[in-house]
């Protein structure tokens, strides 16, 4: 057989030092016969990435001594993971979370994104492999804080989370990515999540890392019977940004959320890609993605709820707001649905606009300056997502980010 | 006493798919010229016994019969009851968007007429008829020609049933919780709606839930409806009892 | 609507299979099967045309052999054999006026029920007849034209009106738009053409009617229709083929351009043979449909399409213009094994641009319905507006209804609101209605009636009428 050898990837991948193990070397085998995307493909179609797929990364760098995370800190439990590598000696976990470090020789495997270049170069390059366990029955207040940090320019992170929330937990898990050290690099994270039966589990996200960095994510979520997930995704930063979030709902009486509030400015794209696949009868799924573009910034949305066949009684929802706030920001939305059974009520909407003159108008009149009145409500049109984070830590963290990057006040 | 429209012997019915019990031997006999009320406490199966004597999909008579002026329902579907005379005016009147009230009703009435063998209506004597009867029940005429009950208020709903009903003529009307969600203005206008359509030769069965709406429609009977069976029959002063007591006495002296 | 009285819907009704499947007998001239420079040549010298138009296929043909063709659509078919299609094929008589036609012909169309005769005393509308890719008579031609409006077969266009057919030919749909456009150009072997002078309010309803008669060809035809400054027109297409049991092809193309203040109306009522219920047969339609607005005009177009095997069609907007505005209403069932993929595509390029959607796709027995539409608010496009509503209505658990919206903003003065749902026909509606002593069968057909109201009421008045009984006849047993 003859194979076709992407000479880009062979590019990239030559930038990196493959572990040599059977597992690792085969994927970086597969990686070589795939090529980056391209915007003729339906899935990239508004996303470029040409400034990822020429970039020339690298995986070799210094670790530093000391790290200053304290004040990105939600919780007082947290796994750091410095470009790419666990620093399992400055990380603090209890034993509520089972925490398992080892090797990448032997990942979870992907069902839906098993030839998707940017998985395939994670299962090749990375180094380590976190397994996150909340065990059977455990209920924990407390989240468990995944704090990615980049602090060398042009650094590639290939990073693995596999989360296995057991029958009738509940917990929270906060991934925060906010840094801004280290320049252009690029986190090529994948993470695989398993909610068991009558499970509980939220993720919160948070990227709001260097402005020039680069985020690809890749995440494959599968959820049993009677369980609820919820993700939640807040995006202020970065220069390329796309999130797969793949839902695969397996067992029946499911609830699945995702919402996102995305606020950026100058020449960032920021991309959501959301997959929720209804595979059986009677579950709910609810999606809200809130984007406010300011500057050059681009959004982009694709939505997509499958309801497979004999899958019945299912109710989807999707909705899409964006407001665009100047003349150069631009958004597309693709809320997509697929539906090959009868009895559901599915719907989407999506809506972009600019702040209602009327109630900025309405503002100014009881005294506030008008850009605080467009303030307010941008912080109203987003707050229904941020209310979604229930955790306080997280929500504080968030206001101060604001503060930081937009100026704001909530 | 006028002859016997509706009767329903020893019904036993359970929602199809949860194999759950709800009417346990129901005996109800309505004669013509009769007024009836149905009294329960919540969850005795009063809706339950509308749906099903109309015919509802999600049910499943297990035992008993229905019938009407002697011809049995239970094989019949839920027009063809509705042919047969049987009237249910809904608890919850669903909305039906883009299609009119006048369209419906004329589909509808001429549906019934050509069951019974008569001549359609003409567009001319329908349109009458449409001011007529919703003058019965002081239903803005322009409701007539909006889709069904869309973006009507819940009073307008309901007078709008006692006007389909107006509108059908039948032999036995269900008023299932009309009075529920309308103000005492409403309400009497619907009352008044139904004391001018009851006549020696058909018959009403008011479903309830309060006794408020007896003192507008005077019942020749009412029972007590509790765990799916009547339970007590007795004539108005039982309503004015019940209101009074609650049903818990009844349901006591069940259980002794 | 109460438009149709029970009995006449009843009467329908009896006819519960396609209804238009009958073939008509007459002597008809067929190129041989097969695609090359030979056939396009042939064809172009066949209908005696101009060098220009000749150089024009022919490039197309060039273009043509380069592409593949798309596979995007949310449909999965046997790909026709483009060698294997009769690129041409006409009845061999011509006439020289309406009196003229073979009077098995006008039984054909009496058939239809779109007789000529009755329509020209009764309504008011201009037909123009296309079978199998010629255009037979024309009738109310001299009406017509006491107000200077072309209305003709695209071939006579040709030899009486070649400027401005040259003018206006493949400016809203370029040869390399798409295949089937590209195959179209090529090919095309007649069509409407339609030009209504500045100022002019057509006073009927201009229509064509399009038939395949002929087995085991495609039919490829060509509108166009021209707007002239401040002028009106609306223009009705009505389409039907014979039930065959082999995949026949039809690739239009349609054209209109409305000038500065004009606007066109453009409906269509599509009826081609969908396949049995077996889905064997039936019409691939694969159409590209596109006006051009300039500045204050307006385009609107209302389809139904309750036929074909395999639909892949986009009836679309430029909104160049300022203050144009486009308008897209349909109706699309799906029965049996169909298989539809349209929607449309609104290009907001001008300032003060309006476009409105309104989608109602049914799907019944195993068929698969997908709303595929396009907004783009170009950058330069300020203040643009557009509210697209697609709802899909299920009828049973065995077929599919799909939205793929796509929604593409570059202006921040723009205001887009998309809507879309999809749910199961109410069991308690039809329960309601079934207590009132409708039967089950009327039940579906009045909500189902309901539901697609909005659309209807877009149509001229005798057109809602068909359609109306098209989608009962389309729904017949249909609910799961």
């Amino acid at each position: 057989m003859t194979t076709v050898i992407s000479e880009k990837t062979d590019h990239f991948l030559s930038q990196l030092s493959i572990p040599e193990n059977s597992f690792q070397l085969a994927a970086a085998e597969r990686a070589l016969q795939l090529d980056f995307p391209t915007t003729r493909d339906e899935y990239w179609k508004y996303t470029r990435l040409s400034k990822i797929s020429k970039g020339a990364f690298t995986d070799s760098f210094e670790q530093k001594e000391k790290l200053d995370i304290e004040d990105q800190l939600v919780s007082n439990e947290f796994i750091v993971i410095e470009n790419g590598i666990v620093r399992e000696d400055i990380s603090q976990y209890q034993k509520d979370y089972k925490i398992e470090i080892s090797d990448a020789s032997s990942p979870k495997t992907l069902k839906v994104n098993s030839s998707d270049i940017f998985s395939t170069i994670n299962r090749a390059a990375a180094i380590h492999n976190v397994k996150i366990t909340i065990g059977a029955n455990k209920v924990i207040d407390t989240p468990l804080q995944i704090v990615y940090l980049n602090h060398s320019d042009r650094i590639i992170s290939n990073t693995q989370l596999e989360i296995n929330a057991e029958k009738s937990s509940k917990s929270t898990i906060v991934i925060t990515n906010i840094g801004n050290e280290g320049k252009e690099s690029f986190n090529n994270h994948v993470m695989t999540v398993d909610v068991a039966e009558n499970a509980h589990l939220t993720i919160n996200k948070i990227q709001a890392g260097n402005p020039s960095n680069y985020n690809i994510s890749t995440e494959e979520i599968e959820q049993d019977q009677n369980s609820t997930f919820k993700i939640n995704t807040v995006t202020l930063k970065g220069a390329l940004v796309r999130n797969n979030i793949n839902i695969a709902v397996n067992g029946q009486n499911c609830e699945t959320h995702m919402n996102g509030a995305i606020v950026t400015k100058e020449k960032q794209h920021i991309d959501n890609h959301t997959f929720v696949d209804h595979k059986v009868s009677n579950c709910f799924s609810n999606e809200n993605y809130k984007y406010v573009l300011e500057g050059k910034a681009t959004g982009v949305f694709n939505g997509r709820v499958v309801v497979r066949q004999d899958a019945q009684v299912i109710n989807a929802y999707q909705n899409n707001g964006n407001i665009l706030l100047s003349d150069h920001a631009s958004i597309n939305s693709k809320p997509e649905l697929e539906i090959y059974a009868d009895d559901v009520k599915c719907s989407h909407g999506s809506t972009t606009g600019q702040l209602d003159e009327n109630a900025i108008f309405y503002l100014q009149a009881r005294g506030i300056a008008k850009e605080n009145a467009k303030k307010l409500l941008v912080a109203a049109f987003i707050g229904e997502v941020i209310e979604e984070i229930e955790h306080e830590g997280t929500i504080s963290l968030i206001h101060r980010l604001f503060k930081e990057v937009h100026n704001w006040d909530f | 006493m006028g002859k016997t429209l509706l009767d329903i012997k020893n019904l036993h019915a359970e929602i199809e798919d949860e194999g759950k019990a709800i009417l346990k031997g129901l005996n109800l006999k309505v004669n013509a010229g009769e007024v009836h009320a149905i009294m329960g406490p919540n969850g005795a199966g009063k809706s339950t016994l509308a749906s099903v004597v109309a015919g509802k999909d999600g049910y499943e008579v297990t035992e008993g019969a229905i019938e009407m002026e002697g011809k049995d329902l239970l094989d019949l579907d839920p027009d063809e009851r509705a042919k047969e005379g049987l009237f249910l005016a809904f608890q919850y009147p669903v909305e039906i968007p883009g299609v009119s009230n006048i369209n419906f009703l004329r589909t509808s009435l001429n549906e019934i007429k050509e069951y019974r063998k008569e001549e359609p209506i003409s567009a001319k004597d329908f349109m009458a008829l449409v001011r007529e009867k919703s003058a019965l029940v002081e239903l803005d005429a322009k409701l007539a020609s909006r889709s069904v009950n869309e973006g009507f208020s819940g009073g307008e709903k309901k007078r709008n049933e006692i006007f389909q009903m107006a509108m059908l003529e039948p032999k036995v009307a269900i008023l299932d919780e009309t009075d529920s969600g309308l103000d005492i203005d409403a309400l009497r206008i619907v009352a008044a709606g139904v004391n001018k359509l009851k006549n020696e030769n058909n018959a009403v069965i008011l479903i309830t839930h309060y006794q408020r709406l007896l003192d507008y429609i005077v019942p020749d009977f009412v029972h007590v409806l509790a765990d799916g069976k009547i339970v007590k029959t007795g004539d108005k002063s039982l309503a004015l009892e019940l209101e009074e007591k609650g049903y818990d006495w009844l349901t006591d002296v069940k259980t002794l | 609507m109460s438009g149709y009285t029970e009995e006449e819907l009843k009467e329908e009704l009896k006819d519960q299979e396609y209804k238009f499947g009958f073939t008509t007998d007459i002597e008809s001239e067929k190129i041989p099967a097969g695609l090359s420079e030979e056939v396009v040549r042939m064809i172009s010298a066949k209908k005696n045309e101009p060098e220009w138009l000749l150089e024009y296929r022919l490039n197309a043909l060039r273009v043509w052999m380069e592409m593949t063709e798309p596979e995007w659509a949310h449909v999965k078919y046997e790909k026709p054999d483009f060698q294997n299609i009769s690129y041409f094929s006409a009845p061999k008589k011509q006439y020289e006026s309406w009196e003229d036609v073979d009077p098995e012909m006008k039984a054909t169309m009496d058939k239809l029920g779109i007789s000529l005769d009755e329509q020209k005393k009764l309504t008011g509308v201009a037909v123009d007849f296309v079978m199998d890719s010629v255009s037979v008579a024309t009738s109310f031609k001299e009406k017509l034209s006491e107000l200077g409006i072309i209305f003709s077969s695209f071939s006579e266009a040709v030899q009486n009106h070649p400027e401005l057919v040259r003018k206006y030919l493949g400016t809203v749909v370029p040869t390399q738009d798409n295949f089937y456009a590209a195959l179209n150009s090529a090919v095309f072997s007649d069509g409407s053409f339609c030009y209504i002078p500045k100022g002019v309010k057509c006073p009927m309803e201009l229509s064509t009617y399009f038939r395949i008669n002929e087995s085991g060809t495609g039919q490829f035809e060509r509108t166009l229709v021209v707007a002239d400054e401040g002028s009106y027109v609306s223009y009705l297409e009505g389409c039907t083929a014979p039930m065959r049991d082999e995949n026949q092809l039809h690739a239009a193309v349609v054209e209109l351009i409305a000038l500065d203040n004009a606007e066109i109306k453009y409906s269509t009522v599509q009826n081609w043979f969908p396949g049995d219920k077996d889905g064997k047969g039936g019409i691939f339609n694969f159409v590209t449909k596109r006006g051009m607005c300039h500045t204050n005009s307006k385009i609107s177009w209302t389809q139904v399409e309750t036929g074909s095997a395999v639909t892949w069609k986009y009836p679309s907007c430029i909104l160049k213009g300022d203050n144009s505005i486009g308008e897209f209403y349909s109706v699309a069932v799906t029965n049996n094994y169909q298989q539809a993929d349209t929607g449309t595509k609104m290009i907001h390029l001008g300032k003060n641009t309006k476009s409105t959607v309104i989608s109602k796709g049914i799907s019944a027995g195993q068929s698969q319905n997908s709303y595929r539409g396009l907004i783009q608010i170009a950058k330069k496009a300020e203040n643009a507006r557009n509210f697209t509503q697609c709802d899909s209505l299920l009828m049973t658990d065995r077929c599919g209804a799909h939205t793929f919206p796509y929604i593409e903003c570059a202006n921040n003065s723009a205001k887009l609101e998309h809507e879309a749902t999809t749910s199961k026909i109410g069991e308690d509606q039809i329960f309601y209605c079934q207590q009132r002593g409708l039967s089950e069968e009327k039940a579906i057909g009045l909500i189902v009636n309901g539901y697609v109201k909005e659309v209807l009421n877009k149509l001229p008045m005798e057109f809602a009428v068909e359609a109306q009984k098209l989608l009962a006849i389309s729904l017949e047993n249909s609910v799961g």
